[in-house]
């Protein structure tokens, strides 16, 4: 099987990459790449666990080609804490005990900041709905849940000063 | 296995023509890489179509709207004149799978896979849908429900693509519904659906299309259960008929989701809440 050439750009920074054509880019991420913040669950869309954006849309990535993402824009959740500091999300899945085991938590942080990107107030049904795709095995949902929450409340804040910083300025 | 992303929908059906081995199209890749991954087939050649512009495109004209192959769920799901023409075909669409599924899966993969029980198709054949089928012999125009043949199995030939799905124009005072039944409220299969089209007249149902998903090997069109309302505005005698219809078409299965007694007995339940949805939102009261 000859392998296909890849120009891509992930977490901001351009990649390439030789890959089968049948490699997914899960297998792609993690063991080409090493980026295996990215986890492997069912390995049929179910789970969500490797759940990346491609174009800033969510998708699992056990469900998408290498050979796919070329030209294209990959964020995993390595490039979602910046100049060293935690994302919100991160910071409160820690602050909430959202996690257990840790396997589902990057497909939740990476479902829940495109979530707040689109939706900055979600109801608790409406995030409900927008984290179905990914699934946990140890803590219920509920932390996670509340952990999106308290997110959402802080990142709100957060930009309510930014907007009024740059009124001023 | 080799992997090819054409620019035209005529190079990918020279790809697809020319291939001596197995061939798939490659949309969203939902049905297809789970298949792939269960070795439940070994492609030769994938023709991913994501890359051609008239697969990726929505476009307007008198003849209707066309809905490029390749439009995910998520992009129809964004596109407010068709969500407000034809809400029962988007929200039916949008059913399908979790958001990380949304972002990828396409109407046309829902109907070529031909599961019994995807749901666009339903919500598809009620609005009298089309779709584009194109081959190195030229095109062809189809009504949606000329494609599923059985669970598994379409009618498109060997070398054949379809480039796009045309909903017809819409007459005033039209409505569209789907509803399904499933044991979960997200990620689950429908164990019976329901899609329903109409145009009303001076209050009165003038034309209408029923379909039912789930309950037989392809989704079913009952021109019994549109018979049963067209001329009324949805009296109980007139939902009572149209629930027997739609009871009577069924052939379903018989599985730990729902019985064939459930099933059954559900298609009419949901066929009467769908035609009432679609009435309303036709203006109807
Ligand atoms: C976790 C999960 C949840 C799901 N939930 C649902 C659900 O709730 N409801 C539901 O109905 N389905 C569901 N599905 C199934 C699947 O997502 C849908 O059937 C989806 O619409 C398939 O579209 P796709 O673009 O991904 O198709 P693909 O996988 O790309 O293709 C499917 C088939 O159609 C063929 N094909 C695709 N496009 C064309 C074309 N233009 N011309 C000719 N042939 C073509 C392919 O060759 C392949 O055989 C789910 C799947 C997963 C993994």
């Amino acid at each position: 099987m000859a392998a296909v050439l890849v120009s891509t750009t992930i977490n901001g920074d351009a990649v390439q990459y030789a890959c089968p054509p049948d490699e997914s880019l899960l297998d792609v991420l993690r063991n080409r790449l090493g980026l295996s913040g990215v986890k492997e669950g069912c390995s049929t869309g179910d789970c969500g666990a490797c759940s990346v954006t491609l174009d800033g849309r969510l998708v699992c990535s056990c469900l998408v080609l290498g050979a796919e993402a070329q030209g294209r824009e990959i964020a995993t959740i390595e490039g979602m804490a910046q100049d060293g500091k935690l994302h919100p999300l991160q910071e409160n899945f820690i602050e909430y005990a959202a996690l257990q085991c840790g396997i589902c938590t990057p497909g939740f942080l990476m479902a829940a900041k495109v979530l707040l990107e689109r939706n900055p107030d979600p109801t608790e049904t409406e995030i409900r709905y927008a984290l179905a795709g990914n699934l946990c095995r140890c803590t219920g949902y509920d932390k996670i849940v509340h952990a999106v929450q308290a997110s959402a409340k802080e990142m709100r804040k957060l930009n309510k000063k930014k907007s009024r910083k740059k009124a001023r300025a | 296995m080799r992997y090819e992303s054409p620019s035209t929908t005529r190079e990918a059906a020279a790809l697809l023509d020319k291939e001596a081995g197995v061939a798939h199209v490659l949309a969203g890749g939902t049905d297809l890489l789970v298949r792939m991954k269960l070795g439940h087939i070994e492609p030769d050649l994938l023709v991913d179509i994501k890359r051609i512009p008239a697969m990726k495109s929505i476009s307007h004209s008198a003849r209707g709207t066309r809905i490029g192959a390749a439009v995910s769920g998520a992009e129809l799901g964004e596109h407010k004149a068709i969500a407000k023409a034809w809400p029962g075909v988007v929200e039916a669409t949008n059913l399908i799978g979790s958001d990380q599924i949304q972002s990828r899966c396409t109407m046309v993969g829902n109907l070529c896979n031909a599961s019994p029980a995807a749901d666009s198709v339903p919500a598809m054949i009620a609005a009298g849908a089309r779709v584009v089928v194109v081959s190195r012999r030229g095109r062809r125009t189809v009504p949606v429900e000329k494609i599923v043949t059985g669970p598994g199995r379409t009618s498109l030939a060997r070398g054949e693509v379809i480039e796009a799905v045309v909903l017809p124009a819409r007459p005033a005072r039209s409505g569209d519904a789907y509803l399904r039944f499933t044991p979960r409220t997200e990620m689950d299969i429908a164990v019976v659906s329901v899609g329903v089209n109409l145009t009303l007249e001076r209050g009165r149902v003038k034309t209408a299309r029923v379909v039912l998903g789930a309950v037989a090997p392809t989704a079913i069109l009952v021109p019994a259960a549109a018979k049963a309302i067209i001329g009324t505005r949805l009296d109980d005698d007139a939902l009572d008929k149209l629930a027997a219809a739609c009871s009577a078409a069924c052939n379903p299965i018989d599985d730990k989701r729902g019985t064939i007694e459930y099933r059954t007995k559900v298609a009419g339940v949901l066929a009467r809440r769908a035609v009432k949805i679609a009435f309303q939102r036709a203006g109807g009261a």
